[in-house]
């Protein structure tokens, strides 16, 4: 039992299930159709995964043809669709339903084009985004947004929600590093936007696709941004004993007119549990620890640290230290990467995403511990410190009668107060089913009526990812 | 009502647009009017003036933002934010001088936030910190339903719900009034030094831009300007003194900003990989800031005449935009220089291109257009008389697709067509 409501199947179309497999077989290949019960349970859940719900088939297409031919002959039927990426979606973003058939692109995994003159890769959508970096590398460029599921999301994930990462703070999120899409529409249709020019004519339809959460079209093909990698970077680590102060600190930094290239922080519980995992040398005797990273050529790199220490001074730090090695920095950067795994050793956990005015990072951190505390829950808070962006990990039993619904309690209450103190519901992670009820706690009636407008005008009939982002009882705005 | 609306809070904002709502009636909707003059002309009832809307609202320099209403006029916000060393990273371009005369022994109009954010006025550290649309956090706005809404926030990461800043920036007024924008903001570097090379031809300075883009140097503005605009600059420019070794010549400019010690380490780099390419010298910081801020006033463009004395003059020139991808840019040029006499000046590493051409009936649209489309890209008519805007498409047709999702935008948000109808496209 949980405490989520999922949209009610509709029976006429689970009835006709063996017909519409049928259709759809004549579509792809073979070996592209999953209707077996063993098959489909691959793809009833995603990174969210309390929820499931078994599809009414899986389709996985090697063309953009292809996805336009099965979107269509759902369109016509009026048969519900989920489009799937790699299913890393924390918010159960990529959640099937039974009278739904789900879409990944996963086997659309290829690098089409890389152009470095105009500093762009042509790739599929189902490549990882990992596997973008790792296709230019060896000429020492990489694509910036890094979500820490990098291994294995997709990039076509990444352009449903708006994937930020760790170093967004300098090199921006998703949608600051794509240059074109193909979108198959519902209807099946196809449309081109933008190209490796750095704009596109016209209203900014690139803008509006990314981070629509998989409800305006399916994209097929993107036009990426690739940056050079700097010279080097190194990671140091700073450690506090209060919020105050280390909250405090990166205000200082960022006040001198440094924008490192990532700001992370963890608190003492997070720090104890990614030290155990990763063996990173965290310091395990402070209240707070910052990774800042800086980069550039070795001299820069100098000149930088020795920047951040001066103004770290004042704040009282009880480690100030800088990586030494390759290895060190690699170790420090894994066990932040790590976090949700090592958290998910100890516990089951529900991972947070709101983000805050810097500002308030000692209130919100207080005000969580309370919420938690009233709840009878543990919390380990990770946090991109430089863009506001927490993640709070809630951490319960699964096997307990209502643990989970307890910690979804203490997550709404917690992402509540992130837009008490003018923040948002979600950073990075989208809204998907697990904030869907919340969005009237951030936005009027008449802000959600102008998303649902923009909803009614990529697809009109609302069958693309149906049951999220907004809450059920919402229909389509006049 | 009478023809200028300027309204002091969103709540006047949606009167007077459903004022005219109800009269079946449309409005021009402005900043500064800097961009008055851009688009297909048209008449309107009444104009909207946001000008009555101002004021910073929010300001916090260590959380790297702010909020202003739209009419905050663009120099009042660079102002402040330089106050405490910051600036917007996407450096807002000035169309004022190029797109519109001033009237006879009146200042030149001045660019409002609103309006930058509404046209997506992007400059030359757009090739590396993004454009305008990627700093916008939240908006504030009023559709021509007349509902006032908010979308977007405060912080820096958001993806709460569909990303609506960007569905309302570069959208001309047309499917929305702003009201109140709120964008991330930046530290401005602590030095900026730019590396110029002297007399290169397009094509290899479009190589020198493209490249110079592919090293770990965070390059922030990378721009070629042909002979004409080259001397234009210089002339108009608080640099001439410092630049004026090189009257006369084309030239090539590479920008670096950062931590002095960062940026003498990066200029030696770049000089020693491109001194082979051409005679090189090199700005320090203040001739630096001086150069690029004439290229984010135009000075590089033949001055707008008014459109009285633009009829009797033949040296009158339009002027042309065009996006293509960056390694492409000269052979843009090239290619239209075939059909017409024009002066090129690039910007965004060859991706981003004004282009002054004969003003002649269409201004060149047809072969300009066609040309674009056999290499990639999209062309906007900046500047050319009413009667040339209303004979030719100005901003880029789409392609039939994302013409009827746009024409479903503008139904969406205006469905009686109130707020700039016609300006961008036909029927939307």
């Amino acid at each position: 039992m949980s405490a989520i409501e999922l949209i009610d199947a509709d029976p006429i179309v689970v009835a006709r299930r063996r017909e519409i497999i049928e259709g759809l077989s004549a579509l792809v290949d073979a070996d592209a159709l999953i209707a077996d019960e063993d098959g489909r349970r691959a793809f009833d859940t995603d990174a969210f995964t309390a929820y499931r719900r078994m599809p009414l088939a899986v389709v996985l297409p090697s063309t953009t043809k292809q996805v336009s031919d099965v979107l269509a002959f759902c369109h016509e039927r009026g048969i519900r669709l989920i489009p799937r990426g790699a299913g890393t979606s924390l918010c159960g973003g990529a959640l099937p339903a039974e009278d739904a058939v789900v879409v990944g692109v996963s086997k659309m995994n290829q690098v089409l084009d890389v152009n470095y003159a105009d500093r762009t890769a042509r790739v599929q959508t189902g490549i990882t985004n990992l596997g973008i970096s790792g296709a230019v590398a060896h000429d020492r460029f990489f694509y910036a947004p890094d979500p820490s599921s990098q291994l294995a999301c997709t990039l076509a994930g990444n352009l449903g929600m708006n994937s930020g990462g760790a170093h967004c703070l300098k090199y921006g999120v998703t949608s600051n590093n794509v240059l074109g899409m193909t979108i198959v529409l519902m209807s099946g249709e196809v449309i081109e936007i933008g190209g490796p020019e750095l704009d596109s004519p016209g209203y900014d339809f690139l803008g509006m696709m990314i981070g629509s959460e998989g409800q305006f079209g399916i994209a097929t093909e993107a036009t990426v941004r690739i940056l050079k990698m700097a010279e080097g970077a190194r990671p140091m680590m700073l450690g506090f004993n209060s919020a105050e102060k280390a909250g405090a600190c990166v205000a200082a930094i960022i006040g001198e007119g440094i924008v490192p290239v990532a700001i992370e922080y963890m608190d003492r519980p997070a720090i104890k549990v990614c030290e155990e995992y990763a063996k990173a040398g965290y310091p395990l005797d402070v209240e707070a620890m910052l990774i800042v990273e800086v980069e550039g050529a070795e001299r820069e790199i100098e000149h930088l640290i020795a920047r951040i220490t001066e103004i770290v001074s004042a704040f009282e730090p009880q480690v100030v230290r800088a990586s030494t090695s390759e290895a060190e920095s690699a170790a420090i950067w894994k066990g932040r990467k790590a976090a949700f795994s090592a958290v998910g050793r100890i516990a089951d956990y529900l991972c947070m995403d709101g983000t805050i005015p810097i500002s308030t990072l000692p209130q919100v951190l207080q005000g969580i511990s309370e919420i938690c505390d009233r709840h009878g829950l543990q919390v380990a808070n990770i946090f991109h410190a430089g863009d506001g962006n927490l993640h709070p990990l809630i951490l319960y039993n699964a096997n307990e009668d209502g643990g989970l619904e307890k910690a979804e309690a203490c997550g709404a209450e917690i992402l509540k107060l992130c837009v008490e103190v003018g923040g948002c519901l979600t950073g990075e992670h989208g809204v998907g089913i697990e904030k869907r009820d919340l969005m009237t706690v951030q936005f009027t009636p008449v802000d959600i009526d102008q998303q649902l407008r923009l909803r009614d005008v990529f697809d009109p009939t609302w069958l693309l990812n149906p049951g999220k982002v907004f809450p059920l009882e919402t229909k389509a705005a006049a | 009502m009478s023809q200028l609306q300027t309204p002091h809070d969103e709540d006047q904002v949606r009167q007077v647009i459903t004022k005219v709502r109800e009269a079946g009636a449309s409005l021009e909707t402005r900043g500064g009017g800097t961009k008055a003059e851009v688009g297909r002309p048209a008449q309107h009832a009444a104009t909207l003036s946001t000008l009555g809307l101002r004021g910073i609202t929010l300001y916090e320099p260590s959380e790297l933002v702010i909020s202003a209403r739209a009419g905050t006029p663009l120099s009042t916000i660079e102002t402040e934010l330089a106050k405490h060393n910051q600036q917007l990273a996407f450096e807002p371009v000035n169309f004022g001088r190029a797109a519109k005369a001033a009237r006879l022994g009146e200042p030149e109009d001045e660019a409002t936030i609103g309006g930058i954010v509404a046209t997506n006025a992007s400059g030359s550290r757009r090739v590396f910190a993004g454009a305008a649309r990627d700093h916008v956090l939240g908006l504030r706005a009023v559709n021509g339903r007349g509902e006032i809404f908010k979308t977007g926030g405060r912080v820096m990461k958001n993806v709460t719900g569909y990303d609506l800043c960007k569905a309302m920036s570069g959208t001309w007024g047309t499917l929305s009034v702003l009201t109140e924008v709120t964008l991330k903001v930046l530290p401005q570097a602590e030095e900026t030094a730019t590396l110029l090379i002297a007399n290169l031809p397009d094509e290899m300075a479009n190589e020198v831009l493209c490249s110079a883009m592919t090293l770990p140097y965070e390059v922030s503005g990378a721009v070629h300007l042909q002979r004409p605009g080259a001397s234009r600059l210089i002339a108009e420019s608080d640099a001439s003194d410092d630049l004026s070794g090189l009257d006369g010549s084309a030239i090539t400019a590479l920008r670096i900003e950062n931590v002095s010690s960062s940026v003498a380490y990066r200029m030696e780099q770049l000089v020693q990989r491109f001194s082979a390419f051409g005679e090189v010298t090199t700005l320090d910081t203040r001739a630096s800031l001086a150069f690029w801020r004439a290229m984010k006033e135009f000075r590089f463009a033949t001055r707008a005449s008014s459109a009285s004395a633009r009829s009797q003059s033949a040296e009158d020139r339009a002027l042309w935009r065009i996006s293509t991808a960056p390694s492409a840019g000269h052979r843009v040029v090239r290619m239209i220089s075939e059909f017409m006499n024009v002066e090129a000046t690039y910007d965004w590493s060859g991706g981003l291109i004004w282009l002054e051409v004969p003003e002649t009936s269409d201004a060149g649209a047809a072969d300009i257009r066609r040309v674009v489309a056999t290499i990639g890209g999209h062309a906007t008519l900046i500047r050319a008389t009413p009667a040339v805007r209303a004979a030719v498409e100005v901003f880029q047709p789409l392609e039939s697709g994302l013409m009827r999702l746009s024409r479903g935008l503008k139904s969406a948000y205006d469905p009686d067509a109130v707020l700039n109808p016609g300006r961008m496209y036909a029927d939307v």
